[in-house]
């Protein structure tokens, strides 16, 4: 570019000349200069907003287009992020505590109709009578012809059914894809199971909940995604379940029960290894509760858990375990035991007369009930009140199945005097097996609580409560490995694993009032071995009737106590439990191995 | 000078849009196959659920039991029971002779118990 300068000399001479200002010619070349410069610049920053603009044009039309894709599409996951989608089933598996199955999902179908697909009504609803013998044709016909245009046939399918549909080649019968829950093993455990219906329906998919049980508390826990269908392990053994199970089945037909119950119970850390409940019923197919009928005489009731019996002579051990852990009594102190006591109207009597006193290891082995309840006059109403709230007789028992959390044990009302006595015999107080199994569990394992559990342990829960002395549970070891050796639980005895035991026989309460003569609650709570506790067994007989003397006998020394002893038997090996050799002292050998 | 330059520029863009056309399919092709191997893996998770179900069906206790019963000519399996437990010092070791060694060899740490 040529620039013009700004005082060119020509002109300044010629000005200074013609006597004329020359800063007049530079100031007006500056304005020129100026007014060149200034358009130039004004191009330049035209075409930068230009620019500019169409950058921002673009960069918005890009975002538009982009978010006009996304709002209209349907969306779909990212594909290409490496991811490990594990395919995973609505919800997750129960497993016992050794690993195997007791509860999974499978998958199956469901069958729909959708009438105004359909060619021929009259042959589909012929053929799916035929194949489903509960379906009319005549129903189905009325349905297929009518306005609806969606029927729900089926829930689920067996895949012979599919395919016999599939056959029928009607294109107005459907099929959704659905899970079904499924239960290996039938009626075993199935009061623990509980079992699981369908929430919400789709075509394509139902939702599985569950519906009572472990399956019912364990809900949130078996759907969460969060878990990555990671199984629950409960602390059932399937295999001492399944021992367990046989047993009491036996049992309950050779006495003629009409119920029965057993809880096995690890005495250190609470869990359940085997919970029983007969009669039972199958979770793959959960009947539905009859209204009219007793709730507790159905099928679905849990006696171990829910049931709620006066568990009678059982309770004396913690009477025995009040009076030794204040220093009431030690186990040879001589106790009343002259009867009939009576207190006001009411006379309390023994089974038989067992003479004017007896040590308090006599008592609990010979069960006299004025003994106990002697004792508890000494002790007084709060003192036991406190100790049984102490070993969770008050409280629903904490074990993770639904529908047993509020199961309240039976208090009297008012606990007067004759409350302490009756209660110290176990009358007057109402609780289920699982109450006493727990109890006993937290008397004899050393004295200290148990909290039973449902789900299974890595090792006894760290702080734990004391209830009594490690010296008083020992004692109370002894005292009931007494009543099995030369008490009223005499076959109870298994040889090896020093069983050690309180019976109880408890009237029922009859419905029009009082206690009826010949129905009665036995049960048999038990420790094994008794020298050094690990289990605590819990059987109960409803109304059992031993029938093989000249009368009938119904004492749980007969009835549940067998039973109980077949199950030790059964079930001690299973649990891996060496049979010890009762020692006498005169062989003394060591075992050892490099 | 710039004519190569120019030449060589326009040959580079080709061998990369070519390498990105390359790249779009073999990527599409891969999420093909990663479609497929997901169907693949959920089918095959199903059956898996399947047969796991039916195994634990099939060893469900009371038909081990009825088949051990059904069985116990050939099997003669019975309920565990205390006095199938065993001693160690009841199983029979084989007798240690000691004229069997021949060639003694150095061993570190203290000398192993051999009769035991």
């Amino acid at each position: 570019m040529i620039r013009t300068p700004l005082r060119p000399l020509a002109r300044i001479l010629s000005a200074r000349n013609t006597g004329e200002n020359p800063d007049v010619i530079e100031a007006e070349n500056l304005r020129k200069r100026h007014e060149k410069m200034r358009d130039a610049m004004r191009l330049r920053a035209e075409s930068r907003l230009m620019v500019l603009g169409l950058a921002f044009t673009a960069a918005f039309l890009v975002i538009g287009v982009r978010m006009a894709g996304l709002a209209s599409n349907t969306p779909t996951e990212p594909r290409a992020v490496r991811n490990v989608t594990q395919i995973l089933t609505q919800r997750a598996d129960i497993l016992d505590r050794n690993g195997a199955l007791l509860a999974t999902n499978l998958v199956t179908n469901s069958l729909y109709a959708q009438p105004h697909l359909m060619i021929d009504p009259e042959s589909a609803a012929r053929g799916l009578a035929d194949v489903f013998p509960d379906m009319s044709a005549e129903v189905l016909l009325k349905n297929f012809t009518g306005n609806r245009k969606f029927i729900w046939l089926r829930r689920v399918l067996s895949p012979e059914q599919r395919q016999a549909v599939h056959d029928i080649g009607e294109p107005g019968l459907l099929f959704g894809p659905r899970e079904m829950r499924l239960y290996p093993n039938g009626q075993l455990a199935a009061h623990i199971l509980g079992g699981a219906g369908f929430g919400r329906e789709g075509v394509h998919s139902a939702e599985i909940v569950g519906v009572a049980g472990v399956e019912n508390t364990f809900d949130a826990y078996l759907r969460d995604p969060a878990n990555n269908g990671r199984p629950l392990n409960l602390s059932i053994d399937l295999t001492i379940q399944a021992a367990s199970r046989r047993v009491l089945r036996g049992g309950m037909r050779l006495l003629n029960a009409k119920g029965a119950a057993s809880v096995l119970m690890d005495v250190q850390t609470g869990e359940v290894i085997a919970m029983v409940s007969l009669p039972d019923f199958d979770p793959n197919s959960r009947p539905v509760p009859d209204i009219k009928k007793d709730p507790t005489e159905s099928t679905l009731f849990n006696r171990a858990a829910q049931g709620l019996y006066e568990l009678g002579s059982t309770f004396k051990i913690f009477t025995a375990a009040i009076a030794l852990e204040d220093g009431l009594a030690a186990p040879d102190t001589m106790i009343d035991t002259r009867g009939p006591l009576k207190w006001g109207k009411f006379k309390i009597r023994d089974f038989h007369d067992y003479g004017d006193r007896l040590s308090l290891t006599d008592v609990i082995v010979k069960s006299s009930n004025i003994g106990v309840a002697n004792l508890a006059r000494d002790i007084g109403a709060g003192r036991q009140q406190a100790f049984l709230d102490s070993i969770g007789l008050f409280e629903p028992v904490p074990i993770e199945i639904a529908g047993v959390g509020s199961v309240r044990p039976l208090l009297p009302k008012i606990w007067s005097e004759l409350s302490t006595m009756t209660v110290a015999y176990g009358h007057g107080i109402a609780a289920s097996p699982l109450h006493l199994a727990a109890a006993y569990a937290s008397l004899l394992n050393g004295g200290f609580k148990v909290t039973p559990t449902i789900v299974k342990q890595q090792g006894p829960v760290a702080p734990r409560t004391r209830v009594v002395s490690g010296q008083t549970s020992a004692t109370l070891r002894a005292m009931l490995r007494q009543v099995v050796t030369r008490g009223t639980a005499s076959m109870g005895d298994v040889p090896g694993y020093r069983v050690g035991g309180k019976t109880g026989t408890a009237d029922k309460p009859d419905p029009n009032g009082g206690y009826a003569k010949d129905r009665v609650i036995a049960t048999f709570a038990s420790v094994f071995p008794a020298d050094k506790p690990r289990y605590v067994l819990v059987v109960t007989l409803d109304e059992p009737v031993e029938t093989s003397g000249p009368a009938p006998r119904r004492t749980a020394g007969w009835t549940a106590v067998p039973v109980a002893a077949e199950m030790i038997r059964r079930v001690a090996p299973l649990l891996g439990l060496r049979p010890e050799i009762e020692d006498d002292g005169a062989i003394n050998y060591t075992l050892s191995s490099n | 000078m710039r004519s190569v330059l120019y030449t060589l520029e326009a040959v580079v863009v080709i061998a990369l849009a070519y390498w990105a056309y390359r790249e779009n399919y073999a990527t599409q092709e891969a999420l093909r196959r990663v479609d497929s191997l997901q169907v693949e893996i959920g089918s095959t998770h199903e059956t898996l659920n399947v047969l796991r179900s039916e195994w634990a069906y099939l060893n469900r206790p009371d038909r081990l039991r009825a088949l051990a019963d059904l069985n116990y000519e050939s099997l003669q399996l019975m309920p565990l029971a205390a006095d199938h437990f065993g001693d160690v010092n009841l199983v029979g070791y084989p007798r240690f002779d000691p004229s069997e060694i021949q060639g003694p060899v150095d061993v570190m740490g203290p000398p192993m118990e051999a009769n035991r």
